[in-house]
């Protein structure tokens, strides 16, 4: 069914291309509007209004050195954060698809919550477990009587690598684990039964079946990283700076527009040659196979080696994200009691009275959060972003899963909304949606949909590859048999891509759980989501606002956990029928 | 199916967010840690039959920058939270309107920097030095007491600071070291304060939370450039005679730099009369006194009360640094430009 091919001139054929034009611009319709919208029109009022005046009144020559050398680090860092989340994703990705183990399923749940967390709590995890008074360091200096850390994390490049990897693994785990999952056993098999030992099918079959989707996963992670922003400013410090952070002390302390859009316009342009680059590498179509149900359970490791690996990712994935993570909610009911001035020794007591005085407004502030409303508005905000980014992202996805030209072309503007400046986007908001009818800013709708605009690249990406496994001859059989379109649909379609849709609906709920950069530029503060309530106690001295800061990062873990697992345990009709 | 559905669900939502807005409401637009008590805002919307919404709008830059965007179509009807070092910058963008508050009567002329009154004064408060007094005692070490100090080899590595390119708390102390050492001397002095160990962060938050030892993070650090009302924050329990707080502020010749924060009538309101209540009601005795345990800032009118945190445990300097907003305005991009190869290069 690849239009693209040169037809005989055959009016039928004619029509039927024809209807199919149409029948073709028809899927993105929805998602175009709602990206033409919410996206390219803010954002290119912005642009606009800030490179007018900054061809006007003419950029200065001093600022191209400094831009060119932030640059630079800014695709140095994205490039190297993306191998090493390669190189611990996709190890990982495969024990998840392939083996079960005794705690698989936490361990999973573990490396999908750092994706949701704000990045002040994340460098606090990480600085109680590796900073200069962190357990590791004073661990160290207590064993070796050293007088001063060993350790130096903070404001190193390496800080701001491991940081990405916490971030981003997540997203290779997901992405191809799902399509590992997926993949037909046969061909390895058939591989095997010609006589090819495990490391050659894995190198001349397995791995060239998973391009699409570890460039898929790739381009995602590089661009997260590329925009990185909280990281650089809290782990490398101010020695470090990517074009996202120079936008933004241009844009809110220096109040630089002219500058800012100029840098903000740089960054929209290299992440569209990168998500062209990436479609050029993807519509090289790979080898189709039948795809079948997933195989989510996997199977112990058998031989010494197998073992060896399961054991070695385990211990890996445990260090990696378990130790930083526990350090939250230890935090949250310790009460440091200050024999202050003894550096070595710091008391510790228990204490549940962070949780408790997140109950209690005793200075009768009119902006103060009730945990519970924050969780209520946080999973509201979620809730409507998994939905309207799975109602948008199915037909773009469906479109993109058997691709002509034009989707050719579409395709890398969806990627957009991951390379745009999270501070320009909202500034932009403020210029166009601030009168009727579209008096936006002011209302609590915006935050969804910013949350949908950050959600929909990730929901696209996870569905197309499971669009595009469906043989087309499955449906015709079951049309052929008398079934309609949604019975066609329900019976072939869904249970092939009830899996990715699953994956999609938790990467929409965690994006928007944990965002804030979108979330802090909606202005109305009564439907303050948890990352912000979490921001305002930090933004305030005392122990007592940052342990319940701690305590709502805690919270705001439970809750993502909760939401995952819920998602994932969906009993979805369909789930057994394949 | 799918794609009728969503046109349905946006004017749903559109009709949801429209439904919320009364007749009368005065809607301010303001910073990021604004804060107000509920009984003080309700006794002014019974009182005026009106409904107060906030914008929040990010940090006081970015507030900022947003209200002069929207100037042709104003979101709001006041503004809060424009600083001394900003006010230049706002008042050249002409998004307030004059207003001669009766009030303004009761306000030391230290306050007024408008003359046209177009942005009235609301409350104050020092960026300073502050210091763990544990480990200053245990380790019998003199607590540095002047800019000078800071660069002398016994404090070595034990100043945390923030960046002033991405932090206000780390530009208005620059500023302070500009009016002490000039703007001729002032990078010899950072040169120095980098040779002896300084360590620089992104923002107040990571610097007193993180770096300094004196709080919840008990960092590296014993000495944090942060505010002088930061140390009536961290007195734990119910205030009693005896009690005291961990950290005090360092207090010497322009160690301090007083950041004062306005108010203004945005141009365009259609709520003028009531606007106008609002700035009065913001400098009136009632709302003067809620502020300072709200968000740990003084009152610019000396008729309210301090509460008994802030009479205990916040000093003021004797000697803040000062600096007019003209000044500022003209100079902030190069000064920072100038510190940023100093320090971080």
């Amino acid at each position: 069914m690849d239009s693209d091919s040169p037809s005989l001139i055959n009016p039928a054929l004619v029509r039927r291309q024809r209807a199919g034009a149409w029948r073709r611009v028809l899927p993105w319709l929805a998602p175009g509007l709602f990206l033409g919208l919410f996206f390219f029109y803010p954002l290119g009022s912005i642009l606009w209004l800030g490179l007018h005046s900054a061809l006007l009144g003419g950029i200065v020559a001093s600022v191209f050195l400094p831009t060119v050398q932030v640059f630079l680090f800014t695709v140095y860092q994205a490039l190297l954060s993306t191998l090493l989340t390669l190189a611990l994703g996709l190890p990982s990705a495969f024990l998840f698809a392939r083996y079960a183990f005794r705690g698989k399923s936490f361990l999973r749940l573990l490396t999908a919550i750092p994706f949701m967390l704000p990045t002040v709590v994340v460098a606090a995890g990480f600085n109680a477990l590796l900073g200069g008074r962190g357990w590791i360091n004073l661990g160290a200096m207590n064993l070796f009587h050293l007088t001063t850390p060993p350790i130096t994390f903070v404001g190193t490049l390496g800080a701001i690598l491991l940081a990405h990897v916490f971030y981003n693994t997540t997203i290779v785990i997901r992405l191809v684990g799902n399509a590992l999952s997926h993949l037909d056993p046969r061909l390895e098999q058939a591989a095997r039964t010609l006589g090819a030992d495990s490391r050659r099918v894995f190198w001349n079959v397995t791995l060239p079946l998973l391009r699409v989707p570890i460039l898929a996963a790739s381009l995602l992670v590089f661009l997260f990283d590329f925009t990185s922003f909280g990281v650089i400013l809290l782990l490398g410090g101010p020695h470090f700076s990517t074009l996202e952070v120079a936008i933004y002390e241009q844009a809110t302390q220096l109040l630089n527009l002219p500058l800012a859009a100029l840098l903000s316009f740089v960054q929209l342009c290299c992440t569209l040659v990168f998500s062209i680059l990436y479609s050029r590498l993807v519509t090289r179509r790979g080898v189709s196979s039948t795809p079948r149900p997933a195989d989510t359970k996997g199977r112990p490791a058998r031989t010494w080696r197998e073992r060896f690996f399961v054991g070695g990712i385990v211990v890996l994935l445990f260090l990696m994200f378990v130790l930083p993570l526990v350090s939250l909610p230890l935090r949250s009911v310790t009460r440091l009691e200050a024999d202050r001035g003894q550096h070595t020794a710091v008391q510790y007591g228990l204490t549940g009275a962070y949780y408790l005085d997140l109950f209690q407004n005793p200075s009768e502030t009119i902006f103060y959060v009730p945990p519970f409303a924050a969780i209520g508005n946080s999973l509201l905000y979620a809730t409507v972003t998994v939905v309207l980014s799975l109602l948008l992202g199915f037909p773009a996805a469906s479109a993109l899963a058997r691709p002509t030209r034009l989707e050719r072309v579409l395709d890398p503007f969806f990627l957009l909304p991951l390379g745009a400046s999270a501070v320009t986007l909202g500034l932009g908001f403020i210029i166009t949606f601030n009168r009727p009818p579209l008096l936006l800013v002011t209302s609590p709708v915006l935050v969804p949909l910013a949350h949908t605009l950050v959600a929909l690249p990730f929901v696209i990406r996870i569905l197309q590859p499971a669009l595009a496994s469906i043989p087309d001859r499955l449906r015709q059989a079951a049309a052929s048999l008398g079934a309609p379109a949604f019975r066609v649909w329900l019976t072939v379609d869904w249970p092939i891509v009830r899996r990715a849709t699953l994956s999609a609906a938790v990467f929409a709920f965690t994006i928007s759980l944990g965002e804030f950069g979108a979330s802090s530029l909606v202005v109305r503060p009564e439907y303050p989501t948890l990352p912000i309530a979490i921001a305002r106690f930090l933004s305030q001295p005392g122990a007592s606002n940052y342990g319940q800061a701690m305590a709502m990062a805690t919270i705001l873990m439970a809750v993502c956990a909760a939401g995952i697992v819920l998602i994932e345990r969906l009993r979805l009709p369909g789930a057994g029928e394949f | 199916m799918k794609r009728i559905f969503f046109p349905v669900l946006l004017a749903a939502l559109f009709l949801a967010s429209c439904a919320g807005q009364g007749p009368t409401t005065l809607t301010v637009m303001t910073h990021d840690s604004f804060a107000a008590s509920q009984p003080v805002i309700s006794a002014f919307e019974n009182a005026n039959h009106v409904k107060l919404v906030f914008l929040k709008s990010g940090d006081a830059g970015a507030a900022l920058n947003k209200a002069i965007l929207t100037k042709n179509a104003p979101l709001a009807d006041v503004f809060y939270g424009v600083d001394n070092t900003f006010l230049s910058r706002a008042l050249d963008a002409g998004i307030f309107e004059s207003y001669d508050s009766p009030l303004l009567a009761q306000i030391p002329a230290e306050f007024k920097l408008d003359p046209e009154n177009r942005e009235l004064p609301v409350d104050y408060g020092d960026v300073c030095i502050n210091y763990d007094k544990a480990y200053f005692s245990t380790n019998d070490l003199p607590v540095p007491a002047t800019l000078e100090d800071l660069a002398k080899p016994e404090y070595k590595g034990m100043l945390v600071d923030e960046n002033p390119a991405s932090s206000s708390t780390g530009l208005t102390f620059l500023l302070a070291t500009i009016v002490h050492f000039g703007p001729n001397g002032f990078l010899a002095y950072w040169k120095s304060l980098a040779a002896n160990g300084l360590v620089v962060v992104d923002g107040w938050e990571t610097a007193y939370y993180t770096n300094f030892s004196g709080s919840s993070g008990h960092g590296p650090q014993p000495l944090v450039v942060s505010y002088a009302s930061s140390p009536a924050a961290e007195v734990v329990g119910p205030i009693q005679a005896s009690s005291e707080s961990p950290i005090g502020s360092v207090l010497g010749p322009d160690t301090c730099f007083r950041q004062i924060e306005f108010v203004g009538v945005l141009k365009g309101t259609t709520h003028l009369a009531l606007a106008r209540k609002f700035v009065d009601f913001m400098l009136s005795q009632q709302f003067q006194e809620d502020m300072p345990l709200q968000m740990y800032v003084y009152p610019v009118n000396p008729q309210a009360k301090l509460p008994e945190a802030f009479v205990m445990f916040a000093q003021i300097p004797t000697q803040p640094a000062r600096m007019s907003p003209a000044e500022i305005a003209v100079n902030r991009d190069q000064w920072i430009a100038e510190w940023t190869q100093t320090v971080l290069h």
